[in-house]
Parts: C-alpha cells; sequence; structure tokens
C-alpha cells in the first residue's frame, strides 16, 4: 500500500488554506510516484467538506468524525491519525505548519517513530522517490535541504502562504472513505475546559495575505487605532512588534518575530518598527514588505521592496485614503 | 514536587550563523551560545512552581561540553540540580532521537510534572516535547501561556495558545508541558545565584549510562538528516519614495502597491 496524504486540518467549518496549497505541491509528487494522493480530515461533522478536496487534486479522503473530534485534543487525533496510518501506510503524509499541525505531527511522528521536518518552505522528491524538503533553521539564517530514513511515512510540516494557491478544477470530486475510530478518555488524557477568544475572531497572522504592523513608533495602544483602520481597508489584519506587545498595547497572538509567529503575506506593512533581527526572522519570506519609518538609518529599509521616510502618524491615514480611493475606482 | 526542565544550548539570536565552506554543517566559530529562549520561560516556571509547593527543580540537558554553560545559567537562576547528556555519539541527531535519550534519561528519575520550551530556536523543529510525552507515555500540552496547579497538585489547569485564543485545559499530572513567550517574565541570575551554582550538583551521563547504542542515538540514529545548507535569497534594499508631503509619498506608495508588484 501507498499513497501521497495530506492532512486536511479544519477550523471553524472550513479547510485550511494551506492543505489546499499543499494539495498543490503533493499532486505532483504522487504523479511522480504513480500513488495516488489523499487527503484526511478529523472533526465533528466534516464530511461535507471531503469531496471539494477534489477540485485541488485529491483522489480520496479519509473522513473520521464525531464529538470525540469536536475540539482540537492531541490525544484524541493522534490516535485517529495513527491508527489509520497504520492500516493503509502511506509512503509521505504531509501537515499544514499551523499551531495544532506541528502540535499533531510531532506527536504522530513520536507514536509512528518516523522523520518529519517542519515548517518546510519547499517539498519535493529525491531521484529514488523519497520526500526531500527545504526549511528554514536559525530563524531564517540558513536554510536546510532535509532528507528521510526509509521508515514510512515520510512526513513534513509546510509553512502557510509559501506554496500559492493552485488553480481549482471544481468540477473534480474526491471520493470519500468514512473511517471509525473510537477514542476514550484515556486517549485523550485531559479536560478541554474552556477556550478564551483573543483578537475577536480575526484571521489569525500566519494565514493573512496582507498584515499591517506597529512597533514602539506608536507610542501607544490606542494609536493602533490608524493601522485597523488602514488593514481594513486593504482587507488584512494587525500585527505587532515585540516591543508594542511588551509594552502591553497589543495582545501576545499578535507579535511577529522569532518569539512570536511567523508570516509570510503577500504584503507586509511595518510602521515604526526599526527591523531588528528577531523581528525580521518572523516577516523575512513576505512577498513585498513596505516600511514607514521617520528613521532613514532603520535598518528595516534594508530589507523593505518600499520605504517611506516619515511620520507614519501622518502617512498612515493618507495612505489609508488613497487605498481608499484606488479600491473605489476599480 | 520533582520538576524537570528540559534545555538546551543554542546560539544567541544576534549571532551571525553560517553554512562551512562545503555547505554540510554550521560553522560555530566565534558564535556566542545562550539558553535557548524558550527553555528560559521553562525554567522560570519551574521555579515558581517549586517555590509555591516545595520541591527539587533539576535541569536536563543533551549537548557537548559547552552546553555546561547553560545548564550553569539555569543553576543560577535557582534550579537545584541538573544531569547533563555527554557524548559524541549523542550529538547531531534529530528531534527523535534527542527525544529518545532525554526519554532514557527521564525514566530512571522521579518527577511530577516536566517543562520544556516550545522550540529551540536553532533547529527550529518545536518536537522534542511532544516525541518525549510518546515515548514516556505522557501527555504533552504544547505552547503554554499560563499554568496553575489544582486539585491538591494533582492536575494542571493550563492556557494553550491555539489561533484566535486560549484553549484552556486541565491535565493530570504527570504530564509534559512547552513554555512559549507570554508565560512569565524569566528572572535573571543574581551574583549569589551564580556563585552558587558552581556548587551545585551536576551529573554527566554517558552513552552507555544510557544503555542505548550508537545505532540508535545522534547522527546515526537520526530519522531525518540535512544535506546541505544553503542561505536564502538575500533581499535587496528597494525603493524609497520621494516626495514634498506625506500625503504625495502615501499617493506614489499606493500606486506602486497597485500598479508595480499587484498586492492590493
Ligand atoms: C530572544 C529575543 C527574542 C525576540 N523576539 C522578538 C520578536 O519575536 N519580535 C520582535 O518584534 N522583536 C523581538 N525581539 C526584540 C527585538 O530585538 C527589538 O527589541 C524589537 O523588535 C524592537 O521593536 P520596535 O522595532 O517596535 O521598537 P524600536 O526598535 O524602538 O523601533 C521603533 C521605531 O519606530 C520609529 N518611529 C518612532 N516614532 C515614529 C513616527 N512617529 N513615525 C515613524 N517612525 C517612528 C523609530 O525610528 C524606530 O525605528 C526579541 C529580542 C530577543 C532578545
Ligand atoms: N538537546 C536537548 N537537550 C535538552 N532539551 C532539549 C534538547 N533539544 C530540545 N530540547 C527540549 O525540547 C524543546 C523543543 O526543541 P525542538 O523540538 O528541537 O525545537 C526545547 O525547547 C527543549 O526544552
Amino acid at each position: 500500500m501507498a499513497g501521497v496524504w495530506v492532512y486536511a486540518e479544519v477550523k471553524d467549518g472550513a479547510v485550511k488554506k494551506v492543505a489546499y496549497e499543499i494539495l498543490g505541491a503533493a499532486k505532483k509528487m504522487a504523479e511522480q510516484k504513480g500513488e495516488p494522493l489523499c487527503a484526511v480530515m478529523i472533526g465533528k461533522d466534516v464530511e461535507g467538506l471531503a469531496p471539494g478536496l477534489g477540485a485541488y487534486g485529491a483522489e480520496k479522503v479519509y473522513v473520521i468524525q464525531g464529538d470525540s473530534f469536536a475540539r482540537y485534543t492531541t490525544g484524541a487525533f493522534t490516535k485517529a491519525l495513527c491508527d489509520l496510518v497504520k492500516q493503509e501506510q502511506p509512503s509521505i503524509l504531509l501537515f499544514g505548519a499551523s499551531i495544532n499541525g506541528k502540535d499533531l505531527s510531532a506527536r504522530a511522528s513520536g507514536r509512528l517513530g518516523v522523520g518529519l521536518a517542519t515548517d518546510c518552505t519547499e517539498i519535493g522528491l529525491d531521484e529514488a522517490g523519497n520526500l526531500k524538503v527545504k526549511r528554514p533553521m536559525f530563524a531564517g539564517k540558513v536554510y536546510a535541504e532535509v532528507v528521510f530514513s526509509d521508515r514510512k511515512p515520510q512526513m513534513a510540516s509546510v509553512r502557510p502562504n509559501v506554496l500559492g494557491l493552485p488553480e481549482a478544477d471544481e468540477s473534480r470530486k474526491a471520493e470519500v472513505v468514512k473511517v471509525d475510530v473510537q477514542v476514550g478518555p484515556d486517549d485523550i488524557g485531559l479536560e478541554v475546559v474552556d477556550f478564551v477568544e483573543v483578537g475577536g475572531g480575526k484571521i489569525d497572522l500566519t494565514e493573512a495575505e496582507i498584515i499591517v504592523s506597529g512597533g514602539r513608533g506608536m507610542k501607544g495602544a490606542e494609536n493602533f487605532k490608524i493601522l485597523e483602520e488602514l488593514a481594513e481597508v486593504l482587507g488584512g489584519v494587525v500585527g505587532a512588534s515585540r516591543a508594542a506587545v511588551d509594552a502591553g498595547w497589543r495582545p501576545q497572538s499578535d507579535q511577529v518575530g522569532q518569539s512570536g509567529k511567523v508570516v509570510s503575506p503577500n504584503l507586509y506593512i511595518a510602521c515604526g518598527i526599526s527591523g531588528a533581527i528577531q523581528h525580521l526572522a518572523g516577516m523575512g519570506t513576505s512577498k513585498v514588505i513596505v516600511a514607514i519609518n521617520k528613521d532613514p538609518e532603520a535598518p528595516i529599509f534594508k530589507k523593505a521592496d518600499y520605504g517611506v521616510v516619515d511620520d507614519l502618524f501622518k502617512v498612515v491615514p493618507a495612505l489609508t485614503e488613497e487605498v481608499r480611493k484606488l479600491k473605489a475606482q476599480s | 514536587m520533582d520538576i524537570l526542565v528540559c534545555l538546551k544550548q543554542v546560539p544567541d539570536t544576534e549571532a551571525d550563523i553560517r553554512p562551512t565552506s562545503d555547505m554540510t554543517a554550521i560553522d560555530y566559530t566565534g558564535v556566542k551560545f545562550i539558553v535557548n529562549v524558550y527553555d528560559e520561560y521553562a525554567v522560570e516556571e519551574a521555579l515558581r512552581v517549586r517555590e509555591k509547593v516545595g520541591g527539587k527543580v533539576t535541569i536536563v540537558s543533551l549537548g557537548p561540553d559547552r552546553a555546561v554553560e547553560a545548564i550553569r545559567t539555569a543553576l543560577a537562576m535557582g534550579a537545584d540540580e541538573a544531569v547533563h547528556l555527554n557524548d559524541p555519539a549523542l550529538l547531531d541527531g534529530d528531534a527523535y532521537t534527542t527525544a529518545r535519550a532525554l526519554a532514557k534519561a527521564i525514566e530512571g528519575m522521579s518527577y511530577d510534572l516536566i517543562f520544556c520550551g516550545k522550540q529551540a530556536i536553532d533547529d527550529d523543529l518545536a518536537q522534542v516535547g511532544s516525541i518525549l510525552g510518546e515515548l514516556l507515555g505522557l501527555q504533552t500540552v504544547t505552547g503554554i501561556m499560563k499554568f496553575e496547579l489544582v486539585d491538591d497538585g494533582k492536575k494542571a489547569r493550563v492556557h494553550r495558545q491555539v489561533e484566535g485564543g486560549m484553549d484552556v485545559l486541565e491535565v493530570p499530572l504527570p504530564a509534559i508541558f512547552t513554555a512559549t513567550k507570554g508565560l512569565n517574565e524569566p528572572r535573571y541570575p543574581s551574583l549569589p545565584g551564580i556563585m552558587k551554582a558552581k556548587k551545585k550538583p551536576l551529573k554527566t551521563v554517558s552513552l552507555g549510562d544510557l544503555g542505548l547504542s550508537e545505532e540508535e542515538v545522534g547522527a546515526k540514529g537520526a530519522l531525518t538528516k540535512v544535506v546541505r545548507y544553503s542561505l536564502p535569497p538575500m533581499r535587496q534594499a528597494g525603493t524609497i519614495i520621494e516626495g514634498e508631503t506625506p500625503e504625495e509619498k502615501a499617493s506614489k506608495l499606493a500606486k506602486a502597491l497597485r500598479e508595480e508588484v499587484k498586492v492590493i
């Protein structure tokens, strides 16, 4: 038995975009290997989402659903996934490098005793058809090409927003295979007592296509309003430097950088951020970087595709207006 | 309460990291090393738990001779003892072989609670805590931002950072928790702390002591292997938008984003 598999994470009733991105790359791998491209979905009631993965090339989608999977728990999801993997023996298994994707893949690598590369930015095969990946290390200061031992499945998690979204062929539907997995309290081993929302349900920075970030130059929590407004007209979300988070102006979940989140949006606008190495570590793979800073010597300008040397409190509102005008024209 | 902290020594976040000329290894000459940033949060939380309920904090670290400095730093922060897994055969492994060696060492120790960091900032794998849990038969909760003992210390109630918020979990002990930023503010080692650290027990453990074979650990046992390193593509400094007024600059910027790079 064989197959190139993608774990398709479901969040808030939708498949995470990174799963489609991975399917695009995995399809080529499956073709090269002459093996089927399959997906796995786990959740409370996710069956309805499964056929749609066919549009991105999945031939078969294994669906594991039930009340035990209403909330992500490491124990329940690892058991469900690993039991299925042991039975079907795919040769490659890929995950999105989301928080839960990383958690699940790491635990599964321990249970299955197989190699795992985290947060890859390139995935492919070597001449022998084994998984070969490229991934950043040392916060992106170097990249490593990683190969795997013969133990299958060879596993990797893939950074969101890096591979690009493949064309969808909506006429193609995947075959749905329902898998019955029973998990008990012993498998879960802990109790989920609550969920505390942070950030008012905005999309996560790691998946955002446009991010407007503020740093110490914002001078206070209330001033982030101008970034919220710019983000809104752009259809993006607001992020922050560590200085802004540590000052208590923004929640920890907004922090971009080495000790925060690693993001790679299409557009990253840094406002009042100097560009310390630990901040660059978190946003250096953004496609287009804009820096707005009044200090022409700020290191951020060395990494920015476009720089504006001026007072952000004047530039940002003006930019919001300009974007609004441009959007109104089209 | 017996608390263990798995701690790794890693290059400083400011360090210039370059591959060797043949691109098959990292050149560490001149690099300054520190306690892994996330492991500092782990040490701090362990100390806070001990300060509340009493007990002992033991550092467990796998690494070469130089890792002793990081271990001493944790002892100077206030940890009681340390175990250093130091054997050439243990080095250059992956998350799996590291977790396997740590698990073997930990099996022979007494513990009620284990803290790790969310991720080592050199390999950036975020795996060891989870694999360790699997090998020891313990739950691992990754990326916690809040920790408190409940139920007379039989359980921990933690906040786990997830997208959009925080899962609140109650976990029977013993269990493993990996620390992320936001959990606490790590203390600095005090001068008396640094003096005392020199006399604290530090046990060195070799491959033979662990009862593992060379094939099971380090480079030989690893399930993944780096075959080549490369430097990231250099980002070129781009265009500085010129203009008389902030409004003019904003207008030019908006146009460039729309027409040149088409991202808005
Ligand atoms: C282990 C470790 C981990 C770290 N992790 C992170 C991390 O994850 N993320 C992170 O961001 N940092 C991190 N840091 C901190 C990092 O080193 C910097 O201290 C931090 O990024 C600085 O934030 P900043 O750019 O907002 O502030 P500053 O460096 O103070 O820069 C503020 C900038 O605002 C500009 N400015 C001020 N007023 C205006 C105005 N009116 N208009 C325009 N510009 C203005 C100034 O010119 C200046 O360049 C970490 C540090 C360490 C040691
Ligand atoms: N060599 C090591 N010695 C002790 N603990 C380690 C070692 N490597 C990793 N860890 C622990 O596992 C966490 C995650 O590491 P990693 O999976 O390598 O990103 C670290 O923050 C440490 O707590």
